[in-house]
């Protein structure tokens, strides 16, 4: 075997790690006949690394020669690593035939800046090209858009990706500006905005247009590092709800900065901040699926996200004159609200309780996690003596680990 | 009062439409391989009829939904010894209701239904995840399976949709038996002799020559691609409890 190959393939995936992106759900791309692989509704992940994430597609590099030089990016032109690059035949052949042993789901291509960006951006669109039209494939595929490429390289990457992403990388343009002098906001906008134009635009004309282009399916995303930067929760948070409401992405993920650059520049974490990154992405989905408005989770009074409490048991406790809430007769929104009530356990709620009212043991069968749930809602058992607690004294109750309450069992067992 | 069956989904559906037609009071319904006789009881067995079994599942359908008589089927293929009686008790329950009860959380039988069609769920997702295939040198993808529950029967539509153009055999070690597309139809194989292919690594001399090369790189992406600053093992077995690394070949220490 090409020992090159194993290499580059080392190399070039290990540059590509830190871009977490990994989600291979979200598209509708459906198989011929003569194809090989589909990709539609969930993703599969094939494996899962000990770090906990998750393997689903071929994450690398198409190379990590950069012209830029980014203080929080393993790949930037000052570091002293070793330098690859795949040929476009190499990737090719790399994603068709891990794919037909079932090892990913498709493939995610990036790459460092080689030349300028429309030069690296046109060797990615190929890949893709090749990929869809010579060997039929139909599988997950992910590119980088490239920041400052021109909007035609963009457009044919969308006619061939079912993601496309670029990535803010830094949540203020100032910071980014101060880690990275030779990047700007406008870059990255550029693209973005260009796509959700167009993939507004195209999804419209497909429903009256049966043969208009299939463009991006799965939409956008895009990343930013959490902790290279002073930014605070409130800014990461309002800016993420506006890349949602705006720019209309799919996803936003918040990376924690793994310190691996010994650039002044940037802090030397001990760890990454993985509690924090872990709050964010709650605080996320209280936004995208819990129907919260983005200052109801952090505003100018709590500009960050508590470390010790999901953010949806903390503003209940900043609103205790929202509960306790009827779990039998309230809306599922309301439910919704209920720290410990996720939207599984909201949804198996309204639908059983129209067959009966709902006890405690039923609510803890369906899997409502009560250890925070009993202060903040009522139900047929009609059981008072959990509600109308201090904040402060609830909070103690909440984030306190559960060997205490194996002692207070013991206790009670001699008392 | 106890009836058997042959051990299939019709059978026991069989079984179900006796009760009814006969008006019978049973205690038990059981395969005929798991009844242990004993001087006390014996009990009737009901032979399979395809005519009676439909019309159980349209009563079903009719009454319920689509996605009940599919939620019936899946908890069967779990083998769980209590699942004849669970799904009888299911169907009793939704017939004499006015309503369809299938999403009645409140109720032990509904729920306990539930969650065992949501193990089958996931444990399809893991085998769509954890087949592996290895390409033999008459160009067969192939792959070894040992699943918790008997999920073979619903991994043929995902695999045939995603590898139409490549020949390919998915095998149940356990169970003993496979199914194998040729790229015209699905047929369900057994082997005569299938105990050479318990060790999951097919003989150098079957394989393809590449093959190897495709496993070494595979493993070597994946070594590459963990973030140590971030190890997290506890998240890791909850993703991935050892009983499934003996299908992920880059776990496996001979590379």
């Amino acid at each position: 075997m090409n020992e090159r190959i194993k290499e580059k393939l080392e190399i070039l995936s290990d540059a590509a790690k830190y871009d977490v992106s990994c989600a291979s759900s979200g598209s509708n791309r459906k198989n011929t006949k003569d194809g090989l692989g589909n990709s539609n509704g969930i993703g599969i992940c094939h494996s899962y690394t000990e770090d906990g994430r998750c393997v689903s597609l071929l994450k690398i590099l198409l190379t990590n020669h950069c012209i830029f030089d980014c203080a929080y990016c393993v790949s930037r032109r000052s570091n002293d690593v070793k330098r690859a690059a795949f040929t476009v035949k190499e990737v090719v052949d790399l994603t068709i035939n891990f794919y037909r042993r079932n090892y990913i789901e498709g493939l995610f291509l990036s790459s460092g800046i080689f030349k300028d960006a429309d030069y690296t951006m046109e060797r990615l669109v190929r890949i893709a090209k090749e990929l869809r039209t010579i060997h039929k494939f139909n599988g997950y595929i992910h590119l980088k858009a490239i920041p400052g490429a021109s909007d035609i390289l963009i457009h044919e990457a969308g006619l061939y990706a079912d993601r496309l992403s670029v990535n803010l990388e830094i949540p203020s343009e100032a910071s980014l500006k101060m880690v990275a002098p030779e990047k700007n906001y406008q870059d990255v906008y550029k693209p973005m905005n260009y796509l959700s134009r167009e993939i507004k635009g195209l999804k419209e004309e497909k429903k009256t247009i049966r043969s208009a282009p299939k463009f991006a399916p799965a939409g956008q995303s895009t990343q930013m590092v959490i902790g290279a930067t002073p930014e605070n929760d409130l800014k990461i948070l309002n800016l993420a709800n506006n890349l949602y409401k705006k720019q209309n992405l799919r996803r936003v993920y918040y990376s924690g900065y793994v310190p691996i650059s010994s650039d002044a520049r940037v802090p030397m974490l001990k760890q990454p901040p993985i509690v924090r990154e872990n709050r964010l992405y709650q605080a996320d989905w209280l936004m995208r699926f819990y129907g919260f408005k983005v200052e109801e989770i952090v505003d100018d009074n709590h500009p960050e996200l508590d470390l010790e409490l999901d953010p949806k048991a903390a503003y209940a406790l900043r609103n205790p004159h929202l509960f306790p809430i009827n779990v039998n007769e309230a809306t599922y929104f309301e439910i919704l609200r209920i720290p410990g009530v996720g939207v599984k356990s909201a949804k198996k709620i309204v639908a059983a309780r129209r067959h009966g009212k709902l006890r405690f043991e039923n609510l803890k069968k369906i899997g409502v996690v009560l250890k925070r749930a009993r202060f903040f809602l009522t139900c047929a058992d009609k059981e008072f003596k959990m509600l109308g607690k201090d904040p402060l004294l609830l909070r103690q109750l909440i984030t306190a680990p559960s060997s205490k309450k194996a002692a207070f069992n013991q206790l009670s067992l001699f008392g | 009062m106890t009836l058997t069956y042959d051990g299939t989904y019709e059978g026991l559906l069989s079984a179900i439409f006796e009760t009814y037609r006969l008006r019978l009071n049973v205690e038990r319904i059981v395969p005929e391989y798991d009844w242990i006789n004993n001087m006390f009881e014996s009990p009737v067995h009901v032979a399979t009829n395809q005519v009676w079994s439909e019309r159980v599942i349209a009563g079903i359908e009719l009454q319920c939904s689509k996605k009940t008589t599919t939620l019936l089927y899946h908890c069967f293929l779990s083998e769980q010894p209590t699942i004849s009686m669970l799904i009888y008790s299911f169907i009793r329950k939704a017939m004499a209701s006015t309503i369809d009860i299938t999403d009645n959380y409140g109720d032990e039988t509904v729920l306990k239904l539930h969650q065992i069609k949501k193990q089958i769920s996931r444990e399809v997702h893991r085998m769509h995840a954890f087949v592996r295939f290895q390409r033999t040198k008459d160009d067969i993808y192939y792959a070894v399976v040992e699943p918790d529950f008997n999920v073979m029967p619903l991994l043929s539509t995902h695999f045939l949709k995603r590898y139409p153009a490549q020949k390919w055999l998915i095998y149940d070690t356990k169970r003993h038996y496979g199914i194998y597309y040729d790229m015209r139809q699905i047929d369900y194989i057994t082997f005569a002799d299938d105990s050479r292919l318990r060790f999951r690594q097919l003989n150098n001399n079957i394989l393809d020559e590449s093959e190897p090369d495709y496993q070494i790189l595979w493993k070597s992406y994946f070594d590459n691609v963990n973030i140590p600053e971030r190890k997290n093992m506890k998240l890791h077995l909850q993703h991935v409890p050892k009983r499934y690394w003996k299908y992920l070949s880059e776990k496996r220490a001979q590379f």
